[in-house]
């Protein structure tokens, strides 16, 4: 039973996330997750501000009852089913991550430099985590959708936006990691 | 009961982001680097037999678990909006190392700086929201 412990290998997770599609698509809703941050700006109010934020968040109450389970889920998969939460990167990552200041790559599921409560007290990491998730925010809905939405339901459906997004995603991973990342940390 | 339901598909999904490690900052840098397969093996996996379901669905017009028709909504066509709001979305993707499922799951795991994350991401897509006539889509 130790094997439940285990990371799941790729050949299990992809089949999930198809699995998870398929279910939501057969209960008459479709995978997306970024609309949450949209439907939570409406909950704020922000429909005075300006139309896009003008609908009725309640028909969109099932997607943040996903999002609640996903929270579940997060504590669940960390408090019992994960004995040792370390994510075994590639070595050579791992160096890299060292040269960068990162000296927690390999040991831990998040690097402890960004995300350990204490992290809060430090604003140039507050910062990076802020600009991070501006950028996340803006970019899924600029684009319409995020990982999600357009990498595995647009994708699936074949989309041709949804292949643009994708492109999209993966220039601005490439150089956020391989030209910002040396000026950054 | 329906609400039920979702909760329960939110669970599974929360667990496998957990459990896959996509919910891990570490292996989306590393995917980025083109040093593992993981992450491509995550979402080509999911991706092909998420083809085989979709493309089944319209093809035998599989009808919900509530018997209604099942409707894809086909994305409006243009360039502009997913290009340059895909590298936006990247750019951030790679930095926090999360994306909007995520970083939802990481709050259960007890990691509270993601908080900083999510709550910029929501005022993010607020400032979409007002300058969203102004940008080229």
């Amino acid at each position: 039973m130790n094997w439940i412990y285990e990371p799941w290998p790729w050949y299990v997770s992809g089949p999930m996330i198809a699995f998870i599609m398929f279910l939501l698509l057969m209960v008459g809703k479709n995978f997306g997750m970024s609309a949450n941050l949209r439907t939570m700006c409406t909950i704020c109010g922000a429909g005075n501000k300006t139309d896009f934020f003008k609908f009725d968040w309640k028909s969109q109450k099932w997607n943040l009852v996903v999002i609640l389970g996903a929270i579940i889920g997060g504590f669940i998969g960390s408090h019992f089913l994960t004995a040792d939460m370390a994510v075994s990167i590639n070595p050579d990552t791992i160096k890299d991550l060292n040269s960068l200041g990162f000296t927690s790559a390999g040991k831990t599921y998040l690097p402890t430099e960004l995300f350990e409560t204490e992290s809060l007290l430090n604003l140039k990491t507050i910062v990076v985590l802020a600009i991070g998730g501006l950028l996340v925010g803006f970019g899924a809905r600029y684009a319409g959708g995020c990982t999600s939405g357009h990498a595995i339901s647009g994708l699936s459906d074949l989309q041709l936006p949804s292949l643009i997004a994708v492109i999209g995603f993966f220039i601005g991973g490439l150089v956020m990691i391989h030209i910002l990342f040396p000026l950054i940390f | 009961m329906r609400t039920l339901i979702y909760l329960f598909i939110g669970i599974l999904f929360g667990i496998t982001m957990f459990k896959s490690e996509a919910a891990s900052w570490f292996r989306i840098y590393e995917m980025f680097k083109f040093e593992s397969f993981h992450m491509y093996g995550i979402i080509g996996s999911a991706l092909g037999i998420g083809i085989i379901v979709v493309q089944s669905i319209k093809k035998f017009k599989i009808k919900s678990f509530y018997g209604e028709t099942i409707r894809f909504n086909p994305k409006a066509k243009s360039f502009s909006r997913y290009m340059f709001g895909g590298i936006i979305f990247g750019l951030g993707w790679a930095l926090a190392g999360a994306c909007p499922g995520p970083m939802f799951t990481l709050i259960g795991v007890g990691f509270t700086p993601i908080l900083i994350v999510i709550i910029a991401s929501i005022l993010g897509t607020f400032l979409y929201g007002l300058f969203k006539d102004k940008l080229p889509h």
